[in-house]
């Protein structure tokens, strides 16, 4: 047997063993597309039946849920809510952060990415609910208990860190000589960063702002504690309440308002990703 | 550096800029740069933190005579909460929630799809990725309200009861292997696109190398991949941990009220806003901020380790 034919021999069980891999490979990622689509299809169909369950299906179509929804005063509200709680945190934190990014970034602080870390840890755990009481202690005795600023200044809180984090990557990666050749001509610092920096990390900003918005957007535990008055509940709470409220004529409605509730969150999504590529850059790193 | 004044040719050195400072900007400068935020965090996260520690000594309330006087009680919030049974139920499960859907589920599901969407063609990898991104983009209300009908129970039979043929109330009779599934479902997509960032960092000739040595993919794994990337995993690995020991969003599918899927979050909720036990609430968040404390620590030390 000469050493073609041993090649030869040998190929065969090693094509059939890709074919095989390939076959697996493809298998698992026709599961894993089922898996995350099925959760997902009740909320196309529902808000279309005039007579929705819990399962999936359209038996009778109709667009008649999205005018009936809003007979209900506090669906438009809540949407609207959201809206300016979300847009209220990417302000602030998004300002707060830029400013803060751009210092960290251009002035050595000793321990600064120490203090980063600790600042991103402390966030990932308080911001959940382990201080949900002290947090509800400061909003009432700042008096910010059902109030717009207080939802919004709640929330920030725990954003900025990671928002700080993941800013600062993207400013260190802008090269010195801009900024050189902006203070040549005489630009102050704040001219520096709102003429010459902001522009060039404004994939950064986009992703942060997507993040920022999502996070806010899909809030529940602080409006759900800090607010009583349900004209100021963001969709998060109404849609609970409805969800809770339970009974056919609900489900219609219930259904409706969670599709138009998720939408701009997806949208936004969807737009940064087109434009700018929803990424991580290696920044996350220990 | 303390004031920007160096006159180094910044075009000549393009890296420099990291330590030269060219904005110009001087540390009062960068003080008030930095001030908006750092209130915000003071405020909103380090006091809060602190204030946890004090409140879980006091019986504090927010009507009454405790509100103004509250008086010290030093460890007895402590005691309660460690011979309450329902207490360590919901540790117990918070446990098994996190272990079962952040470390295994999500970790090992996020780091094989961002291994093999690498090999797929693009026509399966760019619709893969926007569903698993889609699980996690959609506001947590919703997702709760989903999987609410998705495993809905006899007679509102869900999704999943009409394609199984059966009659389960999944989150009464399996409650944690429910929240499980969900929370896969749910957060798969960052550590997907952690794994993802990651894999991307390595030189394609490690692996080109490693596969004409002929090593298989499991081998190609073990010693040129973790190897690699270990730190990026362990960062990932650490904050999902944390989110999801912090995660409420079982309360948006349960309604807080399935004993068997109470987590620590919703059993603290329920302390605190529902019997108004705001002493014995906070002990329970200091006790969860330890665990917490303890994971973070832990991560910590295995880096340093595998770092050498």
């Amino acid at each position: 047997m000469s050493t073609r034919d041993l090649a030869r021999l040998d190929a065969g069980p090693r094509r059939a063993h890709r074919l095989v891999n390939r076959v697996l490979t493809y298998l698992f990622l026709v599961l894993v597309a089922v898996f995350f689509v099925v959760p997902v299809l009740w909320l196309l169909t529902a808000p279309f039946n005039r007579a929705p369950s819990f399962t999936v299906s359209l038996s009778q179509p109709t667009l008649q849920n999205f005018p009936d929804l809003f007979k209900n005063p506090y669906s438009a509200s809540s949407l609207l809510n959201s809206a300016i709680y979300s847009l209220g945190s990417v302000v602030l934190v998004g300002g707060c952060a830029g400013f803060a990014a751009y210092a960290l970034s251009r002035v050595e602080v000793p321990g600064r990415n120490l203090i980063l870390i600790v600042l991103l840890l402390l966030s990932s755990v308080v911001t959940g609910s382990a201080a949900i009481v002290p947090l509800y202690f400061i909003a009432f005795n700042l008096h910010l208990i059902d109030t717009v600023p207080g939802v919004i200044l709640l929330m920030s809180g725990g954003l900025l860190p990671a928002a700080i984090f993941i800013l600062k990557d993207f400013m260190d990666g802008v090269p010195g000589s801009y900024e050189e050749s902006a203070r040549v001509f005489g630009a102050n610092p704040l001219q520096i960063l709102r003429d010459v920096v902001a522009p060039v990390v404004r994939p950064g900003l986009a992703v942060i702002a997507v993040w920022i918005f999502v996070n806010a957007w899909g809030n529940f535990l602080i409006p759900f504690v800090i607010l009583r008055n349900p004209a100021l509940d963001p969709a998060s709470v109404q849609i609970f309440s409805f969800q809770t409220s339970g009974g056919q004529a609900v489900l219609r409605t219930a259904a409706a308002f969670a599709l138009l509730y998720t939408l701009p969150a997806v949208v936004l999504y969807l737009v940064v990703q087109r434009r700018y590529g929803f990424r991580f850059y290696g920044g996350i790193k220990a | 550096m303390a004031q920007a004044t160096s006159p180094i040719p910044e075009t000549a050195l393009p890296s420099a800029g990291l330590t030269a400072n060219p904005a110009g900007l001087s540390r009062p400068g960068a003080l008030a740069f930095i001030t908006p935020g750092l209130i915000l965090i003071v405020v909103f996260l380090a006091v809060p933190a602190a204030w946890t520690l004090y409140l879980g000594v006091t019986n504090y309330a927010l009507f009454g005579p405790q509100a103004s006087h509250p008086s010290f009680v030093g460890l007895a919030n402590y005691a309660q909460a460690l011979h309450d049974p329902l207490f360590l139920s919901a540790v117990v499960v918070t446990v098994a929630y996190v272990f079962g859907s952040a470390v295994v589920g999500q970790m090992v599901l996020g780091f094989a799809l961002a291994w093999k969407l690498r090999q797929a063609p693009a026509w399966m990898r760019q619709p893969i990725e926007t569903l698993v991104l889609f699980a996690w983009i959609i506001p947590a209300a919703v997702v709760g309200f989903l999987w609410a009908t998705f495993y809905g129970p006899p007679p509102q039979t869900g999704t999943l009861n009409t394609v199984l043929h059966t009659q389960v109330n999944w989150l009464y009779q399996f409650p944690i292997p429910a929240l499980i599934v969900f929370n896969i479902w749910r957060g798969t997509a960052f550590s997907m696109l952690l794994s993802g960032a990651a894999l991307n960092t390595l030189p394609p000739s490690y692996l080109e190398t490693a596969r004409l040595a002929g090593a298989s993919g499991w081998q190609q794994l073990r010693d040129v991949v973790f190897p690699s990337i270990r730190g990026t995993l362990l960062t990932n690995l650490l904050l999902i941990t944390l989110w999801t020991f912090n995660d409420f969003t079982p309360f948006n599918l349960t309604g807080g009220a399935i004993p068997g899927a109470t987590t620590l979050p919703i059993y603290i909720y329920h302390e605190a806003f529902e019997f108004s036990l705001f002493g014995l609430g906070s002990a329970m968040s200091t006790i969860m901020l330890l665990i917490n404390l303890i994971i973070a620590l832990g991560y910590l030390w295995v880096l340093r380790r595998t770092a050498r």
